[in-house]
């Protein structure tokens, strides 16, 4: 019989689409597996509203639980609680640094940004702190677009929400 | 018949596709590079957060109905959506002046959402505010930055602000079929988010040296289906596929 503790193991192979070497698990988006009357049910979390990577994930998930020879499940799409990439395991932001993404800074929402002030972020190539925004809204709806001034290389910051 | 509670819902999904199809068409031809990634962001979040809403009307309808039909299967007078929404993009600064007043009404209207007696809507409200919060900021920074810029620019923003005002209005009306819901806590009274709205706009024009026009008359009919001229211009593109190839997927 498979236990829970299977299915998330499972999981941990679901890449994030846009982002390959973070896994859905370590991302924050797979919220709960549970065996409900006759089915197991993992409920996933959308990280924005649009995302178009969610379609792709529970696509992933359905087929790779298939392969893992389960017949009855269900991937479902839940709201509550809101995702925040206070979720992202620190594992996570490192990879992402890693891959060239400047990870989300702890702390949930970006007050200070969105007071107009902004955050000091750390270009994830040469550790500069010396870096600009250029637009709020980078190659997808998660990251901003910044630019560092010390080796001059734009880069991709993962916003707070 | 359609109960209060679909109606209403059907309401707000409709102000977020028909806003999500006005910004998708700047894709391609915005003036930067940056301004066109971030409409077509904007538009992503107005078209997820459109599908979630008209998902949960689906589920209370029980007609086994999908996201798709409400999307591109009624005809104009079965959209709820506000006005405004559907108005032409314009200039640049026409787009900014509406996504700015709407967003500005959109992040104190769901902070109330989040309140709300019915588990969904006020689910739906936390995750859509965090997204709205960023179209607040987005859209302010140019408001200021178009103001208290060039000559043009101002002109512009300026022209784009009077142009739309007299649409903002259907935002803070009551209407007597909501009265119900307004009542027992599960939507929000939108007339009483009018004072703290002027607020926020005073300040934001203030300081862009824009001239908050004073209201006077205001459109309305959106929420009854009667729409603009443009509504029905808006749609057919829209809706072509879905008409011409019933049921085709992607």
């Amino acid at each position: 019989m498979i236990q829970a503790e299977d299915i998330w193991q499972f999981l941990t192979e679901v890449e994030d689409p846009e982002i390959p070497v973070v896994n859905v698990i370590e991302m924050g988006i797979v919220r709960d597996v549970r065996y409900a009357q006759d089915k197991w049910v993992v409920s996933i979390t959308p990280t924005y509203s649009g995302c178009p990577a969610m379609h792709a994930i529970e696509q992933d998930i359905t087929e790779l639980l298939s392969e893992k020879g389960l017949e009855h499940f269900e991937v479902k799409t839940i709201l509550s609680p809101a995702w925040t990439t206070d979720w992202m395991t620190n594992e996570a932001r490192m990879k992402l640094e890693a891959y060239g993404i400047a990870p989300p800074q702890k702390g949930s929402s970006d007050k200070a940004l969105l007071m107009g002030k902004l955050r000091d972020v750390k270009c994830p190539r040469c550790k500069s702190y010396d870096t600009h925004m250029i637009s709020q809204f980078g190659s997808t709806a998660c990251k901003s677009l910044y630019k560092c001034e010390s080796c001059l290389e734009p880069f991709d910051y993962f916003k707070c929400i | 018949m359609m109960g209060v509670l679909e109606k209403y819902i059907l309401h707000l999904a409709d102000n977020q596709l028909i806003l999500g199809q006005r910004l998708a068409e700047w894709c391609g031809h915005g003036p930067v590079l940056e301004e066109d990634i971030a409409l077509s962001n904007f538009a992503l979040d107005n078209i997820g957060q459109a599908t979630l809403l008209y998902k949960r009307v689906a589920e209370i309808e029980g007609a086994g109905k999908s996201e798709d039909d409400y999307a591109f299967l009624r005809s104009e007078r079965e959209y709820f959506n506000f006005l405004a929404m559907e108005l032409p993009n314009g200039d640049y600064a026409f787009t900014i002046a509406r996504q700015y007043l709407f967003a500005e009404f959109y992040a104190l209207y769901l902070s109330e959402l989040t309140k709300s007696k019915d588990t969904f809507l006020a689910e739906y409200a936390v995750k859509s505010l965090k997204e709205v919060k960023y179209h607040v900021q987005h859209a302010r920074d140019w408001v200021l930055r178009m103001g208290d810029g060039t000559e043009e620019s101002h002109h512009r923003i300026q022209q784009a602000v009077n142009h739309i005002w007299n649409f903002t209005g259907e935002w803070f009306m009551d209407f007597e079929t909501d009265i119900e819901l307004m009542q027992s806590g599960v939507v929000p009274t939108n007339s009483k988010l009018l004072p703290k709205w002027q607020n926020a706009v005073q300040k934001t024009c203030l300081e862009a040296t824009v001239v908050m026009p004073v209201s006077g008359w205001m459109h309305s009919g959106g929420r009854n289906g009667k729409h603009t001229e443009y509504m029905g211009h808006l749609l057919t593109p829209m809706q072509y596929l879905q008409r011409a190839y019933p049921n085709s997927k992607w």
